[in-house]
């Protein structure tokens, strides 16, 4: 009980940050909540007994990317307020009556769907090594060696294409 | 070694390490050669044709690898070397393009043999992680690509829409997959299928059947989430758009059936269901939509759209049969949709974007050749008999009959007799108007080995059809071959 109380508060948290960060007018504020909701995530990873996770969500993404944000807002220099533009195609009743439908779905699925079948646990594999940082490290460089390395083309991939895409014409 | 891991495994991925190996020494190349160097195109050629070659130790193996991340069956063999061929082709045509519109060629086919990596990967996964890790890698490398033509506003256009809808799309795919992973407590799509046995009429097993369709029906471009596909298709490098409709096409659905087939396949009634009705509608939208079309590039893109509605009757028949159809519609859709693109990058020259249906006027008397193949294309595409297109119609909808979808087939050929008014327009612009357009269009040596690559394969498969089946028949029995499937069939 206590369990699902702290999951779904900083669920909410997450969420709510996650609206102010699309509705906010000032970018730098914008940022700023991103990374009260990258924390909020952090505390979700320690919460499912993940605390390497959540340090790296911690120092990657509220710290290493945001800071990234921040330069770019501050080097863009946005003086001004973007204009207030209103899309003429734009159904925004249909819009909201579709997504209330889509949620009261979603809501009736979950309380249906939850605890109808005991979730199906695969025994966990014994790992030669202790400690959540040792035994994600082993597992990303055993069983999962392969996506890992796919995941590192795919960083080169990404990094490829930032240059082709910010480099001046030769 | 430590346990989780042997060095098997890596023997049984080494057409993806000769790729991945072949890719980072074309960088290492690029740097080398002076800039605009056209040997660049070979290496690219030389890495695609290794690559095939490191195909053939694996052309009888049925394994799993890493522990269950990645399958070496023959599914996969025959969906690599589609990716194979079409990656050539992409290459042969691109190189004319590039150069006029003066872009660099090094990071240019790096992204191309990375997507084709990514596509090796989505075909062979049957663990979701790979299978998004695959996917991943191929859809940023085409966000790049739709984007290459940097001074052209609407190739930036076309990757920003293209960039935003997909990162929209995979967001609803994971979230069903993290569903699928929350009920089972597994990423392996094997031992998923035989915990599910059972769990059939479970609510979040259905949410998460349809935002896993929703998600993959993005990347095959099915109607309603197909929005992206004509602006994308339109604002893309040509060649880009050959190989997007056709590669991510044929990766994406490689992947939706490992994930139906292989491991929803308790779930089939439902999934059934959903893709019926999807393969109804993204027929007709798709060929109703093409009808007004003058951009040939948007005309092709929603030709391609209502193609992903006719290849979707194969997963809904889901026998192996209709899986086979599938698979040999899949290789002829690419050889015909391949060449009408080659076609289009012709046209492409200093003065003319040639991306217009005008653009073709007059296009016999002045290539006769490059007039031929499009008119063997649309043919094709449309399903007329001596070619190839007709022979996939055939077998998809003869699947779709055998399988009971009855009604489906009819909408199939009423939707084929629609398409033929737009694909025969172009074939009326090309033959019969004579004013024409802007200097000579003019074939380089390597666009005419694509086209004539393109029109061999597409009349010897309409002949020879044989050729084909017995290696899709075999190609699909290892699809769903695993005991749950078999079991509940």
């Amino acid at each position: 009980m206590g369990e699902a109380i702290a999951f779904y508060t900083l669920a909410a948290f997450i969420l709510g940050f996650a609206v102010l960060v699309i509705t906010t007018k000032d970018t730098v504020h914008s940022v700023l909540f991103l990374v009260l909701d990258f924390l909020f995530v952090a505390a979700l990873y320690v919460m499912l007994n993940a605390p390497f996770l959540a340090a790296i969500q911690v120092l990657v993404y509220a710290g290493g990317i945001v800071v990234l944000y921040l330069f770019v807002v501050m080097l863009v220099n946005l003086k001004r307020l973007p204009e207030a533009f209103q899309d003429p195609n734009r159904h925004g009743r249909i819009g909201l009556i579709l997504s209330v439908a889509v949620l009261l779905e979603l809501a009736a699925i979950a309380a249906l769907g939850v605890g109808s079948v005991a979730p199906v646990r695969t025994a966990a594999r014994a790992l030669p090594v202790t400690g959540n940082t040792e035994q994600v490290g082993w597992m990303l460089y055993t069983s999962y060696l392969i996506p890992f390395e796919i995941a590192s083309m795919l960083l080169l991939v990404a990094m490829i294409g930032a240059i082709v895409l910010a480099k001046r014409e030769l | 070694m430590p346990p989780g891991i042997s060095l098997s495994d890596f023997y049984y991925i080494l057409p993806e390490i000769v790729l991945t190996a072949g890719a980072l020494v074309l960088l290492v190349v690029d740097a080398r050669l002076p800039r605009g160097s056209r040997a660049l195109t070979w290496v690219t050629m030389a890495v695609l044709l290794a690559t095939a070659v490191s195909l053939v130790p694996f052309r009888n193996t049925d394994v799993e690898v890493s522990q269950g991340l990645l399958a070496v069956d023959q599914f996969a063999l025959f969906f690599k070397v589609v990716f194979l061929v079409a990656a050539a082709m992409t290459v042969l045509m691109s190189e004319r393009y590039l150069q006029v519109e003066g872009a660099s060629f090094g990071e240019y086919y790096f992204l191309i043999l990375c997507s084709t990596l990514g596509m090796m990967i989505m075909a062979g996964s049957i663990d979701l992680i790979s299978a998004f890790v695959g996917l991943e890698t191929m859809a940023v490398s085409f966000y790049i690509l739709a984007g290459f033509i940097k001074p052209n506003q609407r190739s930036n256009e076309a990757a920003v829409k293209y960039f935003l809808l997909g990162a929209f799309s995979l967001g609803i795919l994971l979230y069903g997959m993290s569903i699928l992973y929350g009920v089972s407590g597994t990423t392996n799509l094997r031992t998923m299928a035989t915990v599910f046995v059972g769990h059939e009429r479970n609510p979040l097993l259905v949410l998460a059947v349809i935002l896993v369709v929703a998600g993959m029906e993005f990347k095959i471009a099915a109607v309603p989430f197909h929005m992206w596909a004509p602006d994308v298709y339109e604002g893309a490098p040509t060649p880009v758009t050959a190989f997007l409709s056709v590669g991510s096409k044929a990766a994406s659905f490689a992947m939706l059936l490992r994930i139906f087939v292989e491991g929803l396949p308790s779930m089939d009634a439902d999934w059934r269901l959903l893709f019926e009705m999807l393969a109804i509608v993204t027929m007709t939208v798709g060929n109703v939509a093409a009808l007004t079309q003058s951009n040939l590039k948007r005309m092709l893109a929603y030709s391609s759209i209502a193609h992903a509605g006719y290849l979707l009757i194969g997963v809904v028949a889901g026998t192996p049969r209709g899986i086979s159809a599938m698979l040999i519609y899949l290789l002829i859709y690419s050889f015909m949709q391949l060449g009408a693109f080659a076609v289009i990058v012709m046209m492409r020259r200093k003065d003319v974007v040639g991306d217009e249906l005008k653009d073709l006027s007059g296009l016999y008397h002045r290539q006769p050749f490059a007039a031929f193949a499009m008119l063997v294309f649309m043919l094709s595409l449309g399903g007329i008999p001596p070619t190839a297109g007709f022979m996939g119609k055939l077998w998809l909808f003869g699947a779709a009959i055998d399988a009971g979808y009855v009604w489906l087939a009819v909408i199939g050929v009423l939707n084929s007799a629609v398409s033929l008014y737009y694909y025969l327009r172009i074939v009326v612009f090309m033959y019969l108007k004579k004013e024409t357009i802007g200097s000579e269009p003019t074939l380089s040596p390597a666009l005419t080995l694509t086209l004539g690559v393109a029109v061999a394969a597409t009349l010897v498969l309409g002949v020879y059809p044989g050729l084909l089946f017995d290696l899709a028949e075999a190609s699909a029995r290892t699809l769903g071959a695993s005991g749950v499937t078999a079991a509940i069939r």
